[in-house]
């Protein structure tokens, strides 16, 4: 075949878009739409700042899970470090709300470099049971920092009242407020993952979750892939952390704790792992569910495991991966 | 870079499982531009051998030289880069994705292996090269389908294709026809000639017959040990290679 009938047939692809590869070709524009309008239909703005930072954990998450196919159990220490980073910046340095941020990335890629640097030398069970001890390790760690994270007590004073964007103040007391701005990183997180997914390591990615072997006869270092990828979602996971301790002005130190790992990966299997929206469909499930149930029954977490189980033998995909499939054969 | 120099040396490598020692102790060169085969009865070592050849084992015994180069240990993604590429005995593409991304990534590994910020679509001259690939191999059009859901011999043909992809100067291939069909065997036959016009190549195979009329040397391994060397005539007149390969093929 010639090169003039290969691009004619290749226009022919082009032309034939169908409304999923649109939708994937302007996820970041749509999802960035619906997460503007998202607090006006929510009953409290707090909670979808939560759905917000835990669907961006998930999110950092599904990187490493859905994308790589690796299963972490120790996320929580990336979350944690940076909640911890960002309020010891603000709390013992006095740093100012964007700079601690930074300080929060930051953390989440430290710990992932740590973490990972050990572990994605492993693979299956042994890579999930490595990352669920190192991020013990992580957890007693801060634990036993009392000047710095408060230990059992929390890291407290994380006072954040106002935040200046441009030189314009706002009141970030307003949840209202607070909401846009933890939704503009939030948009931010989706705009950088979206180019990692289409850039040539993402192709990586991919190529390394389908075969690693293959992967490795073509040239690829699948180890350094995996450290990559496993920093990459630390600083997605980091962001998370940092946000969460802004949102909540307090870091406890459960945040760190392994249940807070295994919170990803719930969020993440119910909203759909490898998708991109999945994880925030996912966290809005999770805390939308705790909080309606926790309000008639102590044993909410009974029925949440429940729907839990329910999703994941009926929708392996997950609720989100479900709904964008349909129609495909 | 002249042919018929040495592009590939073993110097004495052995590889031992456990207690069991598949391979003892092989010593042999390549020589630059030819086709060599490795033959042998089944369980005789040839994939272990090939798998020291491509660095996807490393040797528990002896060194491994690559264009003058001590490559022994190297990691396997490292041989990819100097120029080694290799195809498996039993298929391995990246079943879920498309034909065409399978050799596009594959070129990739050459040019991008770490940009985590351009888009990959602005890489057109990979995909044109996976295109051309495609055409090579006979797979143009199946360049949609996703891998998993391609006939056995398309996928084998797909993976001399991702094997090219990396533009190798010795090309490695393991039973690159097991379990196709007398007509598809026949087609890959002539694709591996052609392709041995511009590189160095070298086949595992137990059907000796199949690569006796287009090889330029022979390796016969019989339980782990080097038996016999030569040229296709040279290796038909051997009487201990008719004794344990053919006497066991023939009956
Ligand atoms: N990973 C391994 N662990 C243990 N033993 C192995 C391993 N790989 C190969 N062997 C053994 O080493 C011997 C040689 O195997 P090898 O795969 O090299 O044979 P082969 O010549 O390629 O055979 P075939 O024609 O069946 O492909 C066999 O007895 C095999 O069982
Ligand atoms: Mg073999």
């Amino acid at each position: 075949m010639n090169q003039a009938s290969q691009a004619t047939l290749a226009r022919a692809r082009d032309a034939n878009l169908d409304w999923r590869e649109l939708a994937t070709r302007y996820r970041v524009l749509l999802v960035s739409a619906f997460l503007l309008a998202f607090p006006l239909v929510m009953p409290f703005t707090a909670l979808a700042i939560n759905i917000l930072i835990y669907g961006l954990y998930a999110l950092g998450f599904n990187l490493l899970f859905g994308y790589l196919g690796l299963l972490s159990f120790g996320h929580a220490a990336l979350l944690g470090a940076g909640a911890y980073f960002c309020g010891i910046a603000i709390v013992h340095f006095g740093m100012p709300w964007f700079a601690a941020i930074a300080i929060g990335v930051l953390g989440g890629v430290i710990t992932a470099a740590a973490i990972g640097a050990l572990a994605t030398r492993t693979r299956g069970i042994y890579f999930a049971m490595v990352t669920l001890a190192l991020s013990q390790c992580v957890y007693y760690l801060f634990y036993q920092a009392v000047d710095w994270t408060g230990g059992e007590n929390g890291l407290r004073g994380i006072n954040v009242r106002e935040i200046g964007i441009f030189g314009i103040s706002f009141d970030f007391i307003n949840p209202m407020t607070r909401y846009y701005v933890v939704a503009g990183f939030v948009i931010l997180a989706l705009i950088v993952l979206s180019r990692i997914l289409a850039s040539p390591f993402g192709a990586v990615i991919e190529a390394v979750r389908e075969n690693e072997e293959r992967a490795r006869a073509s040239g690829y270092n699948v180890t350094l892939v995996r450290l990559i990828t496993f920093i990459l979602s630390g600083a997605f996971c980091g962001l998370a952390g940092a946000l969460y301790a802004l949102q909540l002005s307090t870091v406890p130190i459960e945040i760190m704790h392994y249940e807070t790992s295994g919170l990803a990966v719930m969020m993440c299997l119910l909203g759909g792992m490898g998708t991109f929206f999945g994880p925030f469909v996912g966290a809005a499930v999770f805390l939308m569910l705790e909080n309606l149930v926790s309000l008639w029954t102590v044993h909410w977490q009974l029925i949440v495991g429940a729907v839990f189980m329910i999703c994941v033998l009926f929708f392996p995909r997950g609720i989100w991966g479900t709904l964008t499939m349909r129609g495909k054969s | 870079m002249s042919a018929g120099e040495i592009i590939l040396r073993t110097d004495g490598v052995g590889k031992s499982f456990g207690k069991f020692t598949a391979l003892k102790a092989v010593s042999a060169e390549f020589r630059r531009g030819a086709i060599t085969a490795i033959i042998g009865p089944n369980g005789a070592g040839k994939s272990t051998y090939f798998n020291l050849l491509c660095g996807a084992f490393r040797p528990s015994t002896g060194r491994v030289e690559f264009e003058g180069r001590d490559v022994t240990g190297l990691p396997q993604h490292r041989f990819a880069h100097m120029g080694v590429a290799k195809s498996f005995q039993i298929t391995n593409v990246f079943p879920q994705l498309s034909t065409h991304e399978n050799i596009r990534v594959a070129a990739q590994a050459r040019v991008a292996r770490f940009d985590i910020w351009r888009p990959r679509a602005r890489l057109t001259e990979l995909g044109d090269e996976a295109d051309a690939i495609l055409e090579r191999v006979g797979l143009w059009d199946r360049r949609e389908r996703v891998a998993g859901a391609l006939a056995h011999g398309e996928q084998r043909a797909l993976e001399i294709g991702m094997a090219l992809a990396s533009r190798p100067r010795l090309l490695l291939l393991d039973e690159p026809t097991a379990g196709m069909s007398p007509e598809e065997t026949r087609v890959m036959m002539e694709l591996i000639v052609k392709l041995a016009e511009e590189r160095t190549v070298i086949l595992v195979e137990h059907k000796m017959k199949l690569v006796m009329g287009i090889s330029d040397r022979l390796l016969v391994l019989h339980h782990g040990e080097l038996l016999a060397e030569g040229t296709p005539d040279d290796i038909r007149r051997n009487e201990t290679v008719k004794r344990v390969y053919l006497g066991q093929r023939e009956h």
